[in-house]
Formats: C-alpha cells, sequence, structure tokens
C-alpha cells in the first residue's frame, strides 16, 4: 500500500500529473472574484471565507477524475483489484494521495490568498483549521464519486454534478466555523463537525468506493 | 407464497395491469375532489388571505418529494440485497416523478413566499434542503442515463442512492445549523398525531395528500411496466442479433 | 364562477397553473412511453 502512496504521488508530481494545476485554479478563482464583485475591501471581507471554501471545492472536484480513470484505463485498477490488497485499501490510498496533492496545498495556500480578499485576521486560523479538518472529506467523497464515473466516457461533467450535492455538509460546516471564528460566536461546534464528516467518511466512503469499482470493473 | 413472488416480471406485469386504472381513477378522483373543494368552498385563512389554497398543492407535493426518494432508497437496499430486477427498475421509474414533486413543491412555495415573506426566494434550511434535494435527483437520474448496461447501472445508483440518503440527511442537519428559517414547521406531524391545521382545510388537504401519494403508486407501476418492457426488449433483440 | 381570491389572485392561480401544468406533463410523458414501448415490443414478439 506504500508503494501505492508513492506511485500514486510520483505520478501526480511528474509533468502533466495535474499537480499544481488545482493550485493554479484555486489562485485564478481567488483573482477573478474581485472583478466580478468590484473592489469593495469590506465586501470582499465579508465573503473572504467563503469564496476560499467554495473556491477549494472546485479546485479539488478539478483532478478528481485523474484519481482512478489513467489506471482503469491501461488496466492498471484490474490489477490492484486482484492483488493481495483489498480494494477498500486501494481507494482509501488513492483518496490520501488525492489529498497529499490537492487538499494539504490547497490548505497551506489559502491563508495566503486570504491576504487578496482582504481576510479579517481573525479568520485565518480557523480558514487553516476548517481547511485542514474539511478537505480529508473532500478528497474521499470525490474518490468515491470518481470510482462511480470510472467506466464512462465522458465521466467529468457527470462527476461534478454527482459530488457536488455530496459537498454540502462539509462546505456548509467549514465555512460556518470560519465566520464563527470571526464573529466570536464559538467556532468549536462548526470545526469538531467538520472533523466529524471527514473521519466518518474515512471510516465507511472507502467501502462504499472498493463496492462501486468492482461492480464497474465487471 | 412469499411476497416477493410479486416482485417477479412476469407476475409483476400481471398483477398490475388490472390495478393500473383503478389507481389511476382513485388518484384522480381525490386530488379531482380535493382540489375543487380546497379551491371553491374554504374559507380565506385569518393570516394566510386567499393564498391558503395553494397548501392543497404545496404540502402533498412537499410529502411525495420526501417519499420518493425514501420509496427509491427502499428499492435500491432491496435490489442490493435480495437483487429483483423490479425492484431497480421501479427506483428508476420513481426518480422523475419525484423530481416533478419537488419542482412543484420549489415552484408553489416560492409563489407562496411572495404575498407572505415578500420574496420568491429565502435561504431558508427547509427551501435549500429541497434545492438540495433537487440536485440529488438530477445526479441519480443523469447517472442512469449514463450508463449503458442496466445491471452496472441498476447497482451504481443503488449505491448512489444508499450514499446520497445519508448526505442528504447530513445536509439537511447542516442547512439547520447554517441558518435558522422563516419556514413554518411541519402542519401535519405525522409522529405525534398533532396538526397545525385547522378543521375545514383539514379533509381536502388529506384527500389531495393520499390523491399525490396514490398517483406517485400509479405512475410508479406505469413506468415500472415501461421499463420490463424495455428491458425485454432489449433482451429479445440481444438475442435475434446474436442468432443472425 | 371563481371564488374571489382578493389582491393575490395571481398567485394562487398561478400555484395551479404551474402544478396542473407539471403533473399533466409527467403523466403524458410517462404514458406517451408506455404506449409506445408496448408498440414496439408486440411488433418484436410478434414479428
Amino acid at each position: 500500500m506504500k508503494a501505492l502512496l508513492w506511485r500514486d504521488l510520483a505520478l501526480a508530481v511528474r509533468a502533466g500529473g495535474g499537480f499544481g494545476l488545482g493550485l493554479a485554479f484555486f489562485l485564478i478563482v481567488v483573482v477573478l472574484v474581485p472583478f466580478g464583485v468590484g473592489p469593495d475591501r469590506t465586501i470582499l471581507s465579508a465573503i473572504a471565507p467563503g469564496i476560499l471554501w467554495v473556491a477549494a471545492l472546485l479546485a479539488a472536484l478539478l483532478s478528481l477524475d485523474r484519481i482512478f480513470a489513467l489506471d482503469y484505463e491501461d488496466g492498471a485498477l484490474a490489477l490492484l483489484a486482484t492483488a493481495p490488497v483489498p480494494l477498500e485499501g486501494v481507494a482509501l490510498v488513492k483518496a490520501l494521495a488525492h489529498w497529499i496533492t490537492t487538499g494539504l496545498p490547497l490548505t497551506l495556500v489559502a491563508p495566503l490568498l486570504g491576504f487578496f480578499l482582504n481576510m479579517d485576521p481573525a479568520a485565518y486560523a480557523y480558514m487553516f483549521a476548517s481547511l485542514a479538518l474539511g478537505t480529508p472529506a473532500l478528497s474521499v467523497i470525490g474518490s468515491f464519486g470518481a470510482a462511480l464515473t470510472v467506466g464512462l466516457r465522458r465521466g467529468g461533467l457527470l462527476l461534478s454534478l454527482l459530488v457536488l450535492p455530496l459537498y454540502v455538509p462539509t462546505l456548509i460546516f467549514g465555512a460556518e466555523a470560519v465566520r464563527r471564528g470571526v464573529d466570536q460566536t464559538g467556532a468549536a461546534a462548526p470545526l469538531m463537525l467538520v472533523g466529524a464528516i471527514s473521519l466518518g467518511c474515512i471510516a465507511l466512503l472507502p467501502f462504499a468506493a472498493a463496492a462501486v469499482l468492482r461492480i464497474n470493473l465487471r | 407464497m412469499s411476497m416477493w413472488e410479486y416482485a417477479n416480471p412476469k407476475k409483476f406485469m400481471d398483477w398490475t395491469a388490472p390495478v393500473l386504472p383503478w389507481a389511476f381513477g382513485i388518484a384522480g378522483l381525490l386530488t379531482g375532489v380535493g382540489l375543487v373543494w380546497g379551491f371553491f368552498f374554504t374559507p380565506e385563512a385569518e393570516l394566510f388571505g386567499a393564498t391558503v389554497k395553494i397548501i392543497y398543492l404545496h404540502v402533498p407535493a412537499a410529502l411525495m418529494a420526501i417519499n420518493a426518494w425514501f420509496m427509491m432508497l427502499v428499492a435500491s437496499l432491496i435490489w442490493v440485497i435480495r437483487r429483483h430486477h423490479v425492484s431497480a427498475l421501479a427506483a428508476r421509474a420513481a426518480a422523475p416523478v419525484g423530481m416533478v414533486m419537488t419542482v412543484i413543491a420549489l415552484a408553489t412555495g416560492a409563489l407562496w413566499g411572495i404575498p407572505t415573506w415578500g420574496t420568491y426566494w429565502v435561504w431558508d434550511p427547509r427551501l435549500t434542503s429541497f434545492m438540495i434535494l433537487f440536485l440529488f435527483y438530477l445526479g441519480y437520474i443523469a447517472l442512469w442515463e449514463a450508463i449503458e448496461d442496466p445491471d452496472t447501472a441498476a447497482d451504481l445508483t443503488a449505491i448512489l442512492c444508499i450514499v446520497g440518503s445519508v448526505f442528504a440527511i447530513l445536509s439537511r442537519y447542516a442547512v439547520r445549523f447554517w441558518n435558522q428559517g422563516l419556514h413554518q414547521g411541519t402542519s401535519v406531524p405525522v409522529v405525534t398525531g398533532g396538526r397545525t391545521v385547522a378543521d375545514v382545510y383539514w379533509v381536502p388537504l388529506l384527500m389531495c395528500m393520499i390523491g399525490f401519494g396514490v398517483l406517485f403508486v400509479a405512475l410508479v407501476l406505469l413506468r415500472t411496466r415501461t421499463e420490463i418492457r424495455l428491458r425485454r426488449m432489449r433482451a429479445l433483440t440481444a438475442r435475434t442479433t446474436r442468432a443472425a | 364562477m371563481l371564488p374571489d381570491l382578493g389582491p393575490r389572485a395571481v398567485y394562487v392561480l398561478l400555484s395551479y397553473g404551474v402544478t396542473l401544468v407539471l403533473l399533466a406533463a409527467i403523466i403524458g410523458l410517462s404514458a406517451r412511453r408506455a404506449i409506445k414501448v408496448r408498440r414496439a415490443l408486440e411488433e418484436i414478439e410478434n414479428g
């Protein structure tokens, strides 16, 4: 399983692997927002946490279809299914690789991009914490969605339609944590709920993803 | 002789054929009488004025929108556990009907919102939950349409339905956490047996709710029959092309 | 014939209109498809 993780990470970092693309996308979305909303600093400051969360969500979505698609096409996935490693483990490792290549960098960069949106200084810590707790859920849910659509020729658009509604609870609690953190109205509860969603997803969704992969490999 | 016998496709076709006209008849009668009664012969409510008449559409549609998803969940579970083809096809047949019910609930709710709240749409928990439910229906239907092999499609959509149900419930509570709303509580809390609807509105409302329910059943039966025929057609054409 | 609905009549009538149109649409589409598929199947089974 460790070997699989290193292989996935190496593939992602290599040219054309999509690593960095998600980050660049994140940056572009954040830069585009002021053009759309106007340069008013108070408005930007108010919507900054929401923008960063939505942008992180979309950036995570961007690289989802790569999780299984390439391995499915060249047959590596069928090999993995017959390997001694359980397919549930494969799904989890793939989600972890996705998180390391998109979720983690997004979490690290988001506070930096907060500068551009004139984010409230009090929000930085909460932004970082909520993204750190929430992005694992995004990766695991996404890997389930990617597993669902792996056999389809034009799965990309369908993938976003399937995955985005599943992202709703994570987004709500994540953005709410930052908002409550700024208002000093108790960010602990939403932060814990984001963590709970992540843990629940990590515990359960790999089974669903593996079941779906088996069906698709049939 | 167990109840599962009725899930045999042949048997299903046999027993639904005579039931279908009855189901449509009862649905039409109940809904028709309930709506006419509600529209022409009930007084205006103090708070809502004439807009109270929207309740005969809004509440039954909202009820069926949720129940349709629940029925799809049960059908998906039956398919996953017992592999009755009819069950998977029934789930597929129910999805568009449930989506239409969701749209009706959203549209009538928006039209009701203007005179009462002064706006078509607020990001109220109940409204938002229904919007999310609508998105779930969209994704579910889109996945069915996208996959060619019927058994693979049935398996994948069943799992999506099960996982989606968990997230739909999660969203429901997340949304409530996120915003307290304008929408009043449920008018007909079935669990506690009480109700906040006055007696004059209650009987026609009940008729509409049952009517919508029977209409849903009738539509699902009709659409499931169509799906079974389609399946048989595909099997027959596959056989002839193999023979040729 | 219509009861007096007061100034909010538009919303009530629109609600009924939208609902009936949508219900008619789903019933009509289901029925049309049912008939079409039944004919096609009969053709295959008999022909």
